[in-house]
């Protein structure tokens, strides 16, 4: 197991002592020796190794670098535009797409001297809880092949469960990240929304979106969200950069956390395996002296999911309007304009995909509007603002992340509600637009089991200060 | 069957591209003016994966703008949606625009009728940003379209008119008087070659008070066929109606040139373009720091304006002419008639309708006014006193006026300058009468035809008196001399 830092491994690098180029070449070796895991769509090797041989000579060279992730190697979900490999988010729709400009996250993560190595597997357009959905092929558990490794992010979760890569990054709509984090056994963190830049990721449900990253400690988690988050003139719902995440930390205003257990999330739905686990977690909190501990009762969470697959497929069904196959994707012309469409929608899209572009077009249809997605909307604010007074009285609200391990490959994929309930405890974070970290507490039956942590909106920094407490005590 | 039984409604939706250099969300060139397609798109444009909108500042400021231009205020809060549908110039598959919370609320315009030299009233809708489409393109003989996505994305602000013109003559007017105001308030460059004004005609015709079955004549983008269109499609309607047809809503085209409306499709089942909110704007909240300096950079009133030159004794067609120049040219300021007292203020327009603008207008000249608009106020001042004193020809007077305006720089001395250039008028007497006897002795023919009675060959005489002076002869005093001269011989 490598257990190294970012930094320290950033240190090794800028002293000398460990090559980039060995680095980037040893992911290549792993990325083979896991193949059977099915988690990489492409590599981008070409231009990874030119990549690590430049930074290799700036180093030889004697250049002095302040980038703070110099050398280090990461995998991108395959939704994120970026060069070296064609961009295809899982999809038929998309297999032969070239991105023309990479999204920003990916440009920040390079101008600090990151590196990236391959691009990873997904649901395709990320709608999905197990990656089964990726119109390429389906991604292995890395702790029981016979099972799912979540999703969409699932690709991505694995890479870093198999220490492939110090990080990996992915979106986080419903629950993307923090799901296949816990059934893979890292950390995964959602930030508030609008902390990181959508622009050049193939969007799913923009008042949802936001992305985030798998480490395998605290201190990755936090630098390489620095790196990420900001303010971009090229996502005008990012926020002022003065929310932005820092490492390290700065010094705590207050050595009390004041944590609240969400009753609403343990009810009888939550396996007995990961109610138990997470009863021991809980009580470690209790017998910390510098945790209050308490109950809150959420009403609103249980309307959480109805609400998200109303107003997901919405913004799903407008987002892949433009996926028409006349400038770019999947094409395969027919003699009029609307068999066209048709001929490219319907051969390009995926059972899901098709499933939530005729939710969100019924949901926004006249007749059906106020129905379904004005109250939904309403209900959205509802779910808000119940978080916003439960932030008044409490730092930190806390729950398993979800309901079940992981389940067994073709299990859930029959009934597509089954599946859908797989993101009940995480889709209401993405509706309050709230940041929510996963950290695996434990394992049942040695699979991993995850808790999850939410702050208030842009509380971002307490929340990982929060976090790295509690990394050493679990 | 007669027009009169029936009222006539019209309201008009106007699209006014607006004067930004960049697409109203992203950074590629707009209103670019070129025939190349596509070379003004960028990947937001074009609705590539990833590509998020931002909206342009400057667009915003030309949307406050406007909205003083139709005297109202822009709205505090106003908010973008998503409208859907499929279209290969559609990018997207939606068009960004404003639904239920559009940045202009009310409103009014008060046209100008030049016939009756009054005005008339028509309330605005609401106004709200949006993007505008690409181009579809169907070659002559081809089994394939074409799509140009220079335009798509530009920023455009549609109009809505309340329904409440009600003859094809007021709903021109409107649009003549919705162009002058935009071009005044700097909001579109309003180039109707490039579409930069288009018009959309809901026209219904009825018999009672309540509104009859409208069609929208969709695209027009000329006066000419705004008014063309809606007197023939008043004219189809009540002849289907008379013939006892019932009338069914529907969107038309126009052919200009068979001077025809046709059908493009019907609207029995209104359009399900399932509005959204678009969720990657944030909603616009115009806080009193962006509006203020706004506010305080616009121009006087249009009507202002256009009052005081009527009532300096400018005519209707001649305040039509300046304004119109003045929004072309920069060379020409109203201000050099506004500030002068009224008969001094009808002389220089009409010298800078009749010389100015005709310099300006025509390239092929190779004349450029270079002359600031100080000098110019100070030009027009002097040769004004040498005009009243009867100085100078009105022939000499142009030539003046044509070469000062060319100059960087003002003689110290205009008069003196005019009179070493031969162009002031001679009314030495002495002089003005030997050129008359001179004239005389070698007309001796036309001399007795005046004296027979044909008087308009006093003319010729002034002309050939004019010609032997090089014009520096006063036409007035030459004619009086001339006159006294032919009869003083008789006696």
């Amino acid at each position: 197991m490598n257990s190294q830092t970012i930094e320290a491994l950033v240190t090794q690098i800028k002293a000398g002592s460990l090559s980039v180029l060995k680095l980037v070449e040893d992911c290549y070796d792993k990325i083979e020796a896991a193949q059977s895991f099915d988690f990489i769509i492409a590599e981008t090797k070409q231009r990874a190794l030119e990549r690590a041989k430049t930074l290799d000579q700036e180093i030889a060279q004697g250049k002095r670098s302040n980038k703070r992730l110099f050398g280090i190697p990461f995998i991108a979900k395959d939704n994120f535009l970026s060069y070296g490999a064609k961009t295809t988010a899982a999809s038929k729709m998309l297999a032969n797409f070239e991105a023309p400009y990479q999204a920003t996250a990916i440009t920040k993560l390079e101008d600090e001297g990151a590196i990236c190595v391959a691009k990873s597997n997904l649901d395709a357009f990320a709608h999905g809880s197990s990656t089964e959905n990726s119109d390429f092929m389906i991604t292995k558990n890395p702790y029981d092949v016979t099972r799912v490794p979540g999703g969409s992010s699932g690709g991505s979760a694995v890479a870093v469960a198999l220490q492939v890569v110090p990080f990996s990054i992915g979106t986080d709509t419903g629950g993307s990240i923090r799901q296949p984090a816990s059934f893979c056994g890292v950390i995964g963190y959602k930030p508030t929304y609008g902390l990181v830049s959508r622009s050049g990721v193939i969007a799913m449900s923009s008042s949802m979106d936001t992305i985030g990253v798998f480490t395998n400690n605290i201190d990755d988690c936090q630098l390489v969200m620095d790196v990420m988050s900001g303010q971009d003139p090229l996502d005008s719902t990012t926020l002022d950069s003065k929310h932005k995440i820092v490492y390290p930390s700065l010094p705590s205003k207050s050595s009390q956390f004041k944590v609240a257990v969400i009753k609403n999330y343990l009810d009888d739905a939550v396996d007995p395996k990961v109610r138990a686990s997470f009863n021991v977690f809980v009580s470690k909190l209790k017998s910390d002296p510098n945790i209050v501990l308490c109950e809150i009762d959420l009403q609103s969470l249980k309307y959480a999911l109805a609400v998200y697959y109303v107003l997901g497929p919405a913004e799903i069904a407008s987002n892949l309007g433009r996926y028409d196959g006349l400038r770019f994707g999947y094409s395969n012309p027919s003699d009029s304009i609307e068999e066209t469409y048709l001929s490219n929608r319907t051969n390009g899209f995926g059972a899901e995909a098709k499933r939530r572009i005729m939710i969100g077009t019924y949901v926004l249809s006249s007749g059906y509007y106020d129905a379904y997605y004005k109250k939904a909307q309403k209900v959205r604010t509802i779910i808000v603002d119940n978080f916003k007074q439960a932030f008044l009285k409490h730092d930190f609200l806390i729950g398993p992340t979800v309901p079940t391990p992981a389940f067994k490959i073709g299990q859930k994929t029959k009934h597509s509600m089954d599946m859908y309930l797989s993101d009940i405890m995480t889709v209401a974070a993405n509706l309050a637009g709230i940041p929510d970290i996963n950290l695996p507490i434990d394992r049942a039956n040695n699979l991993p089991v995850g808790v999850q942590i939410m702050a208030n909106q842009t509380q971002d920094n307490q929340l990982l200060a929060f976090s790295k407490y509690l990394e050493g005590k679990i | 069957m007669s027009n009169k039984d029936y009222k006539l409604t019209i309201g008009i939706e106007c699209h006014v591209q607006l004067r930004t250099k960049t697409k109203l969300f992203s950074g590629a060139l707009a209103n670019l003016k070129s025939e190349q397609p596509n070379i003004a798109i960028s990947h937001i444009d074009l609705g590539y994966p990833g590509g998020l909108p931002v909206l342009n500042k400057e667009a915003l400021k030309l949307a406050v703008r406007a909205a003083y231009a139709l005297n109202t205020q822009p709205q505090e809060f106003s908010k973008f949606d998503r409208k859907h549908y499929f279209y290969p110039d559609l990018p997207m598959g939606y068009q960004i625009s404003q639904f239920d919370e559009p940045i202009i609320l009310g409103g009014y315009v008060d046209v100008y009728n030049p016939a009756t030299n009054s005005y008339f009233k028509v309330n605005i809708t609401r106004a709200h940003l949006e993007a505008d489409a690409g181009k579809t393109i169907h070659p002559a003989n081809t089994s394939y379209s074409l799509v140009d996505f220079n335009r798509a994305g530009s920023a455009l602000l549609e109009i809505v008119s309340e329904p409440e013109m009600h003859s094809a003559k007021e709903a021109r007017l409107y649009a003549e008087e919705l162009y002058l105001l935009m071009r005044h308030y700097g909001v579109s460059d309003c180039d109707l070659y490039w579409g930069n004004m288009r018009f959309d005609v809901n026209v219904s015709i009825s018999k009672t008070n309540q509104l009859g079955v409208r069609s929208e004549l969709k695209n027009l983008n000329s006066f000419r066929s705004i008014e063309r269109s809606i007197e023939y499609e008043m004219k189809r309607q009540i002849e289907d109606l008379e013939s006892g047809n019932r009338l069914v809503q529907d969107t038309r085209g126009w052919d200009d040139t068979t001077g025809k409306s046709y059908r493009l499709r019907s609207k029995e089942n209104a359009d399900d373009y399932r509005y959204m909110p678009e969720p990657d704007i944030p909603p616009v909240i115009l806080n009193k720091e962006f509006i203020e300096p706004i506010r305080l950079s616009l121009p006087q009133k249009l009507k202002t304006l256009r009052t005081r030159l009527i009532e300096l004794g400018l005519s209707s067609s001649v305040v039509n002419i300046l304004f119109l120049a003045n929004l072309n040219y920069d060379q020409i300021d109203l201000n050099l008639i506004l500030n002068r007292a009224a008969k001094e203020a009808q002389q220089v327009a009409l010298w800078i309708v009749n010389i100015q603008i005709p310099l300006l207008d025509d390239p092929s000249q190779n004349k450029s006014i270079v002359l600031d608009l100080t000098s110019q106020d100070k030009l027009f001042k002097i040769l004004y006193k040498i005009y009243l004193d009867q100085k100078i020809s009105s022939t000499n007077l142009k030539v003046a006026l044509t070469s000062f305006l060319q100059l960087k720089k003002l003689p110290d001395n205009i008069e003196q300058a005019l009179l070493q250039q031969n162009l002031l008028q001679n009314s030495n007497q002495d002089e003005l009468e030997s050129a008359v006897c001179k004239v005389l002795e070698d007309n001796p023919k036309v001399v007795l035809d005046i004296k027979k009675g044909q008087d308009k060959a006093i003319g010729f005489l002034i002309g050939a008196v004019m010609k032997l002076t090089k014009n520096q002869a006063n036409p007035g005093l030459a004619r009086e001399i001339v006159i006294r001269k032919i009869y003083q011989d008789e006696q």
